[in-house]
């Protein structure tokens, strides 16, 4: 019989809040995290999108000055959800090489690559500054906490777009089923609020130019909605099999029952309609699980407020769950949010976790005019959630990826 | 015009409080970088960069391993000054 996996820790840094606990609050309170960039370079740069959900409290008010020079934004984000997971799961006296880190980002460095850049261009290359790679690297994220917390068991970046954060927390599974390791730090982070990213998701219409409106601006299921906002933050969960976790008397939020990994092959940027993939994701994982799709009670969709990303993200669920989809509860906390592109799937996983641990599926804010080809029970306000159910968070990528995670309340 | 001893360690201590944290106060002519100010090769790097652009001289690569305090360096700028 497999060990369980269970989750003992929760971290995040995002638009909603600077920690868990006040994220967590600001979305069942129904809070926007969306609002109007107040950098001179929206104008310098004539951006036709405005606003984003930025971090709720700024990487520099919790970091060192060091630490903030020599991390790109997006492994500062990293760093402080995950610091805040380890001390909440409390480990100690684990074996350094017993302990792995996983670790997305969808873009990486990005900041640090194109400062570089320009200062290359203005300065000359004896101005590049020389952490410039080590910074803009894609494991940099990773590889910061891996130092941080003393990881000795192998440090790893999933990179699969949107998907990414979805896809660490399942490569975790694998990791602990191993059994080479006892506990991993997993989760995903961006920092991607820079003119140039905004620029070309702008370019291929990906974004809402909700200008005027920013907290209305993501609406996942909305008849109205106009295209994903992007966030910047992250989340971290620390996962480690049960015996280990009973064993030093942790506590533990929820088991992480399944993870399951598929890829379309169909488009670069496009949903298979059919949602073939993202379906086969969803059912693989539940098998994993041992579960079937009746004991599924809760989704946390991936629902960026695309009109097309929505749409096939339903279908894929029809094609799962048939005419029980009408009576399972989602909620879209991208609404809230915004989008946090490889930091997405990790917090929307501790949504999940939080979900079964307090019995409640957070609201989706903005459905004022839910899209009638859309026939999903989707939660509005806070909604009461049954004990001992399972529930799955959802992500999908551009290049075609699609991630699962299955999450079971935990009862001793 | 050139700058004084004095003038060049204030601009000194400056850019080594921005790079590092370090109070400017600190930042004395006897501290070695490394020892005493606990300042690693890559803020040095940094450092020396800034330096350059601040006081209009260039330090070249094998300057810097001889400028072992914040009196060397300050030295070395106000002689490069010219």
């Amino acid at each position: 019989m497999t060990s369980k996996i269970v989750v003992t820790g929760l971290g995040a840094t995002t638009p909603l809040g600077g920690d868990v606990a006040s994220t967590w609050r600001a979305l069942l309170a129904g809070e926007s995290g969306i609002s109007t960039l107040e950098h001179e370079w929206v104008a310098r740069h004539e951006l036709p999108v405005t606003f984003a959900g930025q971090a709720k409290v700024r990487a520099a008010e919790v970091l060192t000055l060091q630490e903030t020079k020599r991390l790109d934004p997006s492994s500062q984000f990293a760093l402080i959800a995950a610091r805040e997971a380890w001390a909440d799961a409390a480990v100690e006296n684990v074996e350094p090489e017993r302990i792995a880190v996983e670790f997305a980002t969808g873009i990486g460095g990005v900041w640090t690559l194109l400062d570089a850049y320009d200062t290359l261009i203005e300065k000359g290359p004896r101005r590049v500054l020389p952490m410039t790679v080590p910074m803009l690297m894609p494991n940099g994220p990773a590889a910061a906490i891996g130092m941080d917390i003393a990881a000795r068991g192998g440090v790893r970046t999933a990179v699969s777009a949107c998907a990414s954060g979805t896809e660490a927390i399942a490569n975790a599974i694998t990791r602990l089923r191993s059994g080479e390791i006892d506990v991993v730090l997993a989760g995903g982070c961006e920092a991607a609020m820079h003119p140039m990213p905004m620029a070309a998701f702008a370019a291929m219409h990906a974004l809402s130019r909700r200008n005027d409106e920013p907290s209305k601006a993501s609406r996942p299921y909305d008849v109205n909605r106009d295209g994903f906002v992007m966030g910047e933050g992250a989340g971290a969960l620390v996962l480690e099999t049960e015996e280990h976790a009973l064993a030093r008397g942790a506590k533990i939020y929820a088991e992480l029952a399944a993870g399951a990994v598929t890829s379309d092959a169909y488009h670069i940027t496009a949903p298979d309609p059919e949602g073939s993939g993202a379906a086969r994701a969803v059912l693989m994982a539940l098998e994993h699980a041992n579960a079937t799709i009746d004991d599924v009670k809760h989704i946390n969709a991936h629902a960026t407020s695309t009109p097309v990303g929505d749409i096939a993200e339903y279908h894929a669920l029809l094609r799962v769950f048939g005419d029980k989809l009408a009576g399972i509860p989602v909620s879209a906390t991208k609404a809230s949010t915004g989008h946090l592109l490889g930091g997405a799937g990790a917090i929307e996983a501790i949504f999940t976790v939080l979900a079964l641990k307090d019995k409640v599926a957070p609201p989706t804010i903005n459905l004022d005019d839910q899209d009638p080809e859309i026939k999903l029970d989707v939660v509005t306000s806070p909604r009461e959630l049954e004990d001992n159910i399972l529930a799955i968070s959802n992500s999908f990528g551009f290049g075609g990826h699609n991630a699962v995670v299955v999450f079971r309340s935990y009862n001793r | 015009m050139a700058l004084s001893h004095d003038e060049v360690l204030a601009g000194l201590a400056e850019i080594v409080n921005e790079e590092t944290g370090i109070d400017t106060a600190s930042v004395l002519a006897e501290k070695s970088f490394t020892n005493d100010l606990d300042i690693d090769s890559i803020s040095m790097m940094t450092i020396v960069v800034n330096c350059e652009d601040k006081f209009g001289v260039k330090i070249p690569d094998e300057e810097v391993k001889s400028l072992l305090t914040v009196g060397d360096a300050v030295n070395f700028i106000v002689a490069a000054q010219g």
